[in-house]
């Protein structure tokens, strides 16, 4: 079964139709890249994958959960899909340790010894186990995400998703944040990433989808796609990024 | 005879100062009580609940408090309900000072990022979960400081009560007043009285906004 399944979603904002029909599959352990320009509705896809988003029709199937738009369904499905945002959005009055125990505490009843120690482990793994006891505000943009990172991992989710999660960011502090994702990918972990950062989704994500009004107008292999692209489109859009 | 402003009419407007204190003190509570729930109502994904708080904020908001609390104690006691002074004053300063700590609080509430939202419901908690763990801590730094300038304003507009027979500070003042008519000493010491209480009020704010953060975006 696959991990992430959509099917002839369509989606609007009033009257305007940002998603015509969009398919799209992932696989268990598959890292894919979703680029185009703005405006192609490729995060509006993303954020309706857990639910963020409500869609008109179609469906999304993701790790066994249907998306419904119940209270008690999305907060199943959301146990089990991790999403990062471009602005980290970390809760500005709790420590980075306290923003990360604080969801599985609550939401799974984890013991607060085994919450700490989770918490302690997905800290290690950005990176950052020193700022446990640091509040947000102390912290870089880039330590700020690598937190945010952390602080979805430790819902130990099946599926992540994240939002141009460097898009905020200094070019120099893009790496970092990027190294960690990158060896994640690496570990297994299933992934959807919306992305400006066109050599990372050349290079780490098995497959790139590429929209463009609102549709899927071009996939493959990333390193294929990049390097063959089979629509004027897409080409184009290759160029604009290379300069 | 005319009697003199001296330490027995002093002592007599301490004690109208603690009376003016039982009533802000008791008016603030019920009015947070109520005030928050209708807070919270207004911003409720029920339509209904919405509604509700709405006129009940509109119109709370739109009439006299005196106005309430010739209702409250007039018209009961001709409804039958015998009702003491201090009891109508408060209940009628709770009122009016729930509609108007709503609104504050509804503001609050609405000053922190919706991001703040999308966040704690993308790691799957709750509504209330939400509320009490990443919004409510929040929205209450933001609301410090309207709503500690809300109760300077209670306090000073408690003084309303003395239409229903109600010996307040500003009603002590004027009977001893109308005793000694020493107005200069008499209106002198109430004035400092009142500033006596809201000045600390006033500075424990800005106390607060520092030690709670007040203002900064992370």
């Amino acid at each position: 079964m696959s991990a992430v399944h959509i099917e002839n979603v369509h989606k609007s904002f009033g009257k305007l139709e940002v998603l015509k029909g969009v398919s799209l599959t992932v696989e268990a352990g598959q890292v894919v890249a979703i680029i185009g320009r703005s405006g192609s509705g490729k995060s509006t896809l993303l954020r309706c994958i857990n639910g963020l988003e409500t869609i008109q029709s179609g469906r999304i199937e993701v790790v066994g959960h249907t998306v419904t738009y119940t209270d008690e369904k999305l907060r199943a499905l959301r146990k089990d899909v991790g999403i990062v945002f471009q602005s980290y959005n970390l809760f500005p009055h709790l420590t980075v340790g306290q923003n990360i125990m604080l969801a599985p505490r609550i939401t799974k009843g984890v013991p607060k010894e085994e919450a700490r120690a989770q918490a302690e482990k997905v800290l290690a793994q950005v990176g950052l186990s020193e700022k446990f006891d640091v509040y947000p505000d102390n912290l870089s943009g880039g330590q700020q995400q690598r937190v945010a990172i952390a602080r979805s991992l430790a819902m130990q989710p099946k599926v992540m998703l994240f939002d141009e999660v460097t898009s905020a960011l200094d070019p120099e502090l893009t790496g970092e944040v990027l190294l960690v994702m990158e060896e994640l990918a690496r570990g297994g972990m299933t992934m959807l990433l919306v992305t400006h950062e066109m050599n990372f989704a050349r290079s780490v994500a098995d497959f790139t989808v590429f929209m463009h009004q609102g549709k899927v107008w071009e996939m493959g292999p990333s390193e294929e796609l990049f390097s063959h692209p089979k629509t004027p489109e897409l080409a184009a859009f290759v160029k604009s990024t290379l300069k | 005879m005319i009697e003199s402003f001296g330490w027995p009419e002093f002592m007599f407007l301490v004690r109208a100062t603690g009376w003016t204190l039982v009533l802000t003190v008791v008016a603030f509570l019920f009015g947070s009580i109520v005030g928050g729930a209708f807070a919270i109502m207004r911003l409720a994904q029920s339509r209904i609940l919405r509604n509700v708080a709405s006129v009940y904020i509109l119109v709370i908001q739109s009439v006299p408090v005196l106005m309430v609390l010739f209702l409250s104690y007039y018209g009961l006691s001709l409804a039958g309900f015998d009702i003491p002074p201090l009891i109508a004053a408060s209940l009628s300063l709770g009122i009016y000072v729930s509609a108007y700590l709503a609104e504050i609080w509804r503001g609050s509430i609405e000053a922190v990022p919706f991001q703040q939202w999308e966040a704690s419901s993308s790691l799957a908690m709750t509504r209330g979960q939400q509320y009490r763990y990443v919004i409510l801590p929040q929205a209450l730094r933001i609301s410090v400081p309207p709503t500690v300038g809300f109760l300077v304003q209670l306090v000073k507009n408690t003084s309303i009560v003395s239409v229903v027979g109600f010996v307040d500070l500003a009603r002590a003042g004027q009977l001893i007043n109308n005793a000694t008519f020493q107005p200069f000493q008499v209106f002198g010491s109430v004035a400092v009285i009142y500033f006596l209480i809201c000045f600390p009020l006033s500075r424990l704010s800005k106390h607060l906004e520092k030690v709670l953060h007040v203002g900064r975006t992370h």
